[in-house]
C-alpha cells in the first residue's frame, strides 16, 4: 500500500477530479487543497526514495494487464535512474505550485486542476516500463501544459502554446513510429508482441532498421530535449507560461527527452549508437547546444529568457555525457539532468517572484536589488552558482563526471565543452551583476524581501543542491546499476577492458 | 430459400419499410418521428444481431451475404444514423424543417449502405449505392430555403451521377470480362488474367475512382467540401461517416474479394489517393475559417489515414481500417453535432466557449484530441493501427509521411480550441440543446476518450470482423 506506485501516480489526478467539487468562490480552499495535494504527493514520494534500496534494479513494480492484444501492459516500476526523476518531479512540482500561490488570480480552479493533471502525467512517464504507457503520458502531459501557457501565460501565450504543441507533437509521431519499428523487429526476432522495456532491450535491430529506429527516435526525443536545430519552440514556450509552468518545463519536462534517450535509443539500438558517424553527429549536436545556448544568453535583455536559453545550454552537457558512452558521461548526464531540474527550477521560481512584485521580466528593469533584497540576492546567488557547476554545489559534480566521460571519449570534445563552462560562468555573473549589484533605481527601493512562504519554497531547492554537491554519493550509488545496465548495451566489454 | 432471402436482406427491409411510412406520416410535433426512428433502428439492430448466428448464409443466390465483414460495417452505419438523428433533432425544429421526410430520409439510405455493406454481386451493390445517394442529394438539399443548401444539393448530384457512371461502366467491362456478376464467379474467372492487362486497368481504373469520389478522397474530393458546407450540419455528419464507411465496404469487398490478385493495377492509385488524401485533406484544412469546412478538409484527410491500411495491404491495415472508420464516426459525428448545436459556424464564433458553456467546449475539445490522434484518446489507437500495418509492410516513409501530417492536423484542430480560451466576444454565438442532443454528443466523447484508454474491446471487435 505504502509502496504502490499506482496509488502514488494518480493521486494528483484524483486531487483534482475532487477540486472540480469544490466551490470556485473561495480561492483560499482551492489553493489549500491543491497544494495539498501535491505535498501530500512529494512527501509520499520522498519516503519511496527512503525505502529504495540501490542494489536492486526494478523496483515497486505493479504490472497489470492494459491492451494485451499488442502486447502492451500497465507496467510501473523504478530503478535508480527513475527514482531520482520521479522524486525531483513531485517535489519541484509541489515546490512551483506553493511559489505560485499568489501568481494566479483568474480562473483559479481550472489551473490547479490543469496543475494535479499534468503532475500525474509527467510522474507516469517516469514510472512506466511499458514503452507504450511511457508514450501514452509523454503525450497526454501535452495538453495540460497546453493550456498552462494558452490560458495563464503572458503577452503571446497562444502563439507559444501552438508552437509548443505542434513542434513536440511532430516529433513526437516519428517517435511513435520509431518505437512501432522496434517493436515488431522484437515480435520478428521472438514471435509475441510486447512493449515492456527489459523484451525490448533485449532485441537487436541491426544495419539499416537500426538506422531508422535511431533517427526516427532522434527526432521525437530531440525535439522534447531540446537539441540544437529543434530547440526554437523553447523560449517562446519557457518564457510565455506561467511560473509554475516553466518550472515544469525546464525541471521535468525536458527530462522527458533526455530520459527517453537513456531507457529507449541506447539500449533499444546499442549497435547504431556505436556508430562512429552517429556518435560524431550526436556530440557536434550537443556541442553546438552548449555553445550556442550559452552565447545567446549573453545577449538576452528578458530575464526568464535568459533562463530559458541557458536550459538549452545545459541539456546540451546531458546529450554529450551520455553519448560518450562510458559509466561517467552517462552518471554524470542522469546526475545533471536532477540537478539542472533543481538549480534551473528555482531560477524560473526566483524570475516569478521577482515578476509578481514588478510585473517586468526586462533585466534592466533591475538593479542593486541587493540593498532591498538581500536575502533574495543571496538565494539568486546561490542558484546561479549551482546552475554554473561550481564546486560545492551540485552542478558542479554532475559537470565534472560529463567532463570526465567527455574527455575520455576524446580531448577535443572535452574542450569545446569547457569552453561553454565558462560561457556559463560569464552570463550567469554577468545577469548577477545586472539584477543585484549597482545603484538600486527608486522603483525597486521599496521592493519588499522573500516573505515566510517564499523561504519555504527556496528552502528545499538550496538544501538539495547543496546536499547532492557536498555529499552526491547515495545519488551514484541510486545510478550505479541503471548505468551498468545500458553500458552492458552498448559496450559490454568495457568493464573488460578497463580493468 | 425463401426464409434465406428475406432474413438475408431483413434489417434493410425493415428500415426501408419504416422509411417509407415515415415519407407518408403527420404529426404537429416532430418528437414522435423520432421515436419511429429509434424504434426502427431497434428492429434493424436486433435482426442484425441475429445475424450474427447465421454467418455464411447467402441471400438471392449469392448477391447477399451475411458475414462478420458486413454486420460490423452495417453496425458502423447504423450508430452513425442513429446518433445524426438524435442529435440533430432540435437543429431541424430551429431551422424550421423539422419534416418526417428528414428521418425517412436517414432510414432510406441506410437500407442503401446495407446493401452496400452486404451485397457481393455487382447489380445490387449498384442499386444500394444510389438508393443511398439519391437519398443522400435530397438530404443534402434539405434547407429548402437556404440557397447554399439547394447550391450543395445540386453540385453533389451532378458530381455524384459522373461518379456513379463511371463505376458502372467498371462493372460493365468487369462483367464483359467475366461473364458473371457475382464477386465469386468473377475472381476465378479473373484469376487467369495478368494484371497488366490494358482490359483489367479499363475495369478497374473506373471502379477505383467511382468509389474514391464516394469516400471523398483526393483527388475525387472536390465535392465533398461543398456538399458538407451546403448542408444541414446532421446530415454532415452522417454523410461523412455512414456514407464513406459503406463506400469504404464496397471498395474493400471488391478489391480483397475478385480484384484482390490483381493488386499490382490498383496499387499505385491507391496509395496515390492515400498520399493526396492527406495532402489536401490537412493542408487546405490549415486556412478554412468555417470550421465546417474545416472539419469537411480534415475529414479529407482521415480518409487518406484510412486508405494507407490498404496501401499497407495486411491484415493489421484491413482490421486498422475498420478500427478507424469505427473510431472516425463516433468522433467526426459528434464534432458536426456539436457544431450544429451553434447558430453560426466560423471558427471564431468559438470564441470564449470555455468560458461561457465550459461542458460544450469539454466536449468538443475531446472530440478534437481524439480527432487529432492525441493519445489517450481512440484516435490515437486508430492512428496507431495505421502505423503499425504501414511498419509491418516495411512502407517505412509513407509512415512518417502519415506521422508527419498528425503535426498539422494538429495545427487547425488547435486552432479552433485556441478560439474557445479567448475572452468571449460582446455577441457570442448562442446554442441550442436538447436532451437527445447531449446523450449524442455525450456518447461520441465519452467512447473517445473511453476507448482510448482501453482499446482492448474495439480491437477485438475489429479483428472478429474479419474472421
Amino acid at each position: 500500500m505504502a509502496d504502490n506506485l499506482t496509488l502514488i501516480l494518480f493521486l494528483p489526478m484524483l486531487g483534482g477530479l475532487i477540486l472540480t467539487l469544490l466551490p470556485s468562490s473561495k480561492p483560499v480552499l482551492v489553493k489549500f487543497w491543491a497544494n495539498l495535494v501535491l505535498g501530500c504527493n512529494a512527501l509520499w514520494t520522498l519516503t519511496l526514495l527512503g525505502r529504495f534500496d540501490a542494489t536492486h534494479d526494478l523496483q515497486f513494480i505493479q504490472r497489470l494487464p492494459w491492451i494485451p492484444s499488442l502486447g502492451a501492459e500497465f507496467f510501473l516500476g523504478v530503478d535508480g535512474y527513475s527514482m531520482l526523476l520521479f522524486a525531483m518531479t513531485s517535489a519541484v512540482g509541489f515546490l512551483a505550485s506553493l511559489a505560485s500561490w499568489n501568481a494566479i488570480d483568474t480562473r483559479l480552479k481550472e489551473f490547479y486542476v490543469s496543475l494535479l493533471i499534468l503532475q500525474s502525467c509527467v510522474a507516469g512517464v517516469f514510472l512506466a516500463v511499458d514503452a507504450l504507457l511511457f508514450f501514452v503520458f509523454f503525450e497526454a502531459s501535452l495538453i495540460p501544459m497546453f493550456f498552462l501557457i494558452a490560458i495563464w501565460g503572458g503577452e503571446q501565450r497562444r502563439m507559444a502554446a501552438m508552437k509548443f504543441i505542434v513542434y513536440t507533437v511532430a516529433g513526437s509521431m516519428l517517435l511513435l513510429v520509431g518505437l512501432l519499428l522496434l517493436y515488431f523487429e522484437h515480435w520478428r526476432q521472438t514471435g509475441f508482441f510486447s512493449f515492456s522495456l527489459p523484451a525490448l532491450w533485449a532485441t537487436k535491430p541491426e544495419g539499416d532498421l537500426g538506422l531508422w529506429i535511431f533517427w526516427l527516435m532522434f527526432a521525437g526525443l530531440a525535439v522534447k530535449v531540446p537539441m540544437a536545430p529543434f530547440h526554437t519552440w523553447l523560449p517562446d514556450a519557457h518564457t510565455e507560461a506561467p511560473t509554475v509552468g516553466s518550472v515544469y518545463l525546464a525541471s521535468i519536462m525536458l527530462k522527458m527527452g533526455t530520459y527517453g534517450f537513456l531507457r529507449l535509443v541506447l539500449p533499444g539500438v546499442p549497435e547504431t549508437v556505436k556508430q562512429a558517424n552517429v556518435l560524431w553527429w550526436m556530440s557536434v549536436l550537443a556541442l553546438i547546444a552548449i555553445v550556442y545556448g550559452a552565447l545567446v544568453c549573453l545577449k538576452q535583455k528578458d530575464w526568464k529568457r535568459l533562463i530559458a536559453y541557458s536550459s538549452v545550454s545545459h541539456m546540451g552537457f546531458c546529450m554529450l555525457g551520455m553519448f560518450s558512452l562510458n559509466p561517467a558521461g552517462i552518471s554524470g548526464s542522469m546526475l545533471q539532468q536532477v540537478n539542472h531540474g533543481i538549480s534551473t527550477g528555482l531560477l524560473f521560481i526566483l524570475v516569478g517572484l521577482m515578476y509578481e512584485r514588478r510585473h517586468t521580466r526586462e533585466i534592466s528593469e533591475y538593479g542593486g536589488l541587493f540593498g532591498p533584497m538581500p536575502a533574495f540576492s543571496f538565494v539568486f546567488l546561490i542558484a546561479a552558482v549551482s546552475s554554473m557547476g561550481l564546486p560545492p554545489l551540485n552542478g558542479f559534480v554532475g559537470e565534472l563526471r560529463i567532463l570526465t566521460g567527455a574527455f575520455e571519449m576524446s580531448v577535443p570534445w572535452a574542450l569545446w565543452a569547457g569552453l561553454g563552462v565558462v560561457l556559463t560562468v560569464a552570463y550567469l555573473l554577468w545577469c548577477y551583476q545586472r539584477v543585484t549589484l549597482g545603484e538600486t533605481s527608486a522603483k525597486n527601493l521599496g521592493l519588499a524581501d522573500l516573505s515566510g512562504r517564499e523561504w519555504a519554497v527556496v528552502l528545499p531547492f538550496l538544501i538539495a543542491a547543496i546536499g547532492i554537491g557536498v555529499y552526491p554519493q547515495p545519488a551514484f550509488d541510486m545510478l550505479e546499476r541503471p548505468v551498468k545496465q545500458i553500458m552492458e548495451k552498448v559496450r559490454p566489454n568495457y568493464y573488460a577492458q578497463s580493468n | 430459400m425463401q426464409f434465406n432471402n428475406l432474413f438475408s436482406i431483413l434489417p434493410a427491409a425493415v428500415l426501408a419499410l419504416f422509411g417509407c411510412v415515415l415519407l407518408l406520416l403527420r404529426f404537429d410535433s416532430s418528437r414522435p418521428y423520432l421515436i419511429f426512428l429509434a424504434f426502427a433502428e431497434l428492429l434493424a439492430a436486433i435482426g442484425l444481431w441475429r445475424q450474427t448466428d447465421f454467418l455464411g448464409f447467402t441471400g438471392f443466390r449469392g448477391a447477399i451475404l451475411i458475414d462478420p465483414f458486413g454486420i460490423a460495417f452495417n453496425a458502423i452505419c447504423l450508430v452513425a444514423g442513429l446518433i445524426c438523428a438524435v442529435g440533430a433533432y432540435r437543429y431541424m425544429e430551429r431551422e424550421d424543417e423539422d419534416h418526417p421526410e428528414f428521418y425517412g430520409l436517414i432510414l432510406l439510405a441506410q437500407s442503401g449502405m446495407y446493401l452496400m455493406n452486404s451485397g457481393t454481386e455487382l447489380i445490387t451493390v449498384f442499386i444500394g449505392l444510389e438508393i443511398t445517394a439519391v437519398s443522400f442529394y435530397s438530404l443534402t438539399g434539405f434547407l429548402r430555403s437556404n440557397p447554399r443548401s439547394s447550391e450543395a444539393a445540386l453540385k453533389y448530384l451532378l458530381l455524384g451521377a459522373f461518379s456513379s457512371g463511371l463505376l458502372l461502366y467498371g462493372f460493365s467491362i468487369l462483367y464483359g470480362l467475366s461473364g458473371s456478376t457475382h464477386y465469386l464467379n468473377i475472381a476465378s474467372m479473373l484469376a487467369t488474367r495478368n494484371s497488366r492487362d490494358p482490359l483489367i486497368l479499363m475495369a478497374i481504373l473506373p471502379i477505383v475512382l467511382g468509389l474514391l469520389f464516394k469516400i471523398a478522397a483526393a483527388p475525387l474530393h472536390m465535392w465533398a467540401p461543398d456538399a458538407y458546407e451546403g448542408a444541414p450540419t446532421p446530415v454532415t455528419a452522417y454523410l461523412a461517416t455512414a456514407s464513406k464507411a459503406a463506400g469504404f465496404a464496397l471498395l474493400l469487398r471488391l478489391i480483397l474479394g475478385p480484384l484482390h490478385d490483381l493488386r499490382p493495377a490498383w496499387e499505385g492509385l491507391i496509395t496515390f489517393a492515400a498520399i493526396a488524401s492527406l495532402t489536401v485533406g490537412n493542408l487546405a484544412a490549415i486556412t478554412q475559417s468555417s470550421t465546417k469546412r474545416l472539419l469537411a478538409y480534415s475529414s479529407i484527410g482521415h480518409v487518406g489515414y484510412i486508405l494507407l491500411g490498404l496501401v499497407a495491404g495486411n491484415k493489421t491495415g484491413i482490421e486498422a481500417m475498420l478500427l478507424y472508420l469505427l473510431v472516425y464516426t463516433l468522433m467526426t459525428t459528434g464534432a458536426f453535432l456539436l457544431l450544429s448545436a451553434l447558430d453560426r459556424e466560423g471558427v471564431t464564433d468559438f470564441r470564449g466557449l470555455l468560458y461561457r458553456h465550459p461542458g460544450v467546449a469539454l466536449l468538443m475539445i475531446l472530440l478534437l484530441l481524439s480527432l487529432a490522434g492525441l493519445p489517450p484518446t481512440a484516435g490515437f489507437v486508430a492512428k496507431y493501427m495505421i502505423f503499425l500495418s504501414l511498419v509491418q509492410a516495411r512502407q517505412y516513409w509513407v509512415a512518417v509521411i502519415a506521422a508527419l501530417y498528425v503535426a498539422v492536423s494538429l495545427y487547425y484542430y488547435f486552432r479552433i480550441i485556441r478560439e474557445m480560451l479567448h475572452n468571449p466576444d460582446d455577441s457570442p454565438a448562442t446554442l441550442t440543446i436538447s436532451t437527445g442532443w447531449r446523450a449524442a454528443v455525450g456518447l461520441t466523447a465519452i467512447l473517445s476518450l473511453g476507448l482510448g484508454l482501453n482499446p482492448e474491446p474495439v480491437l477485438a471487435w475489429a479483428r472478429s470482423a474479419l474472421r
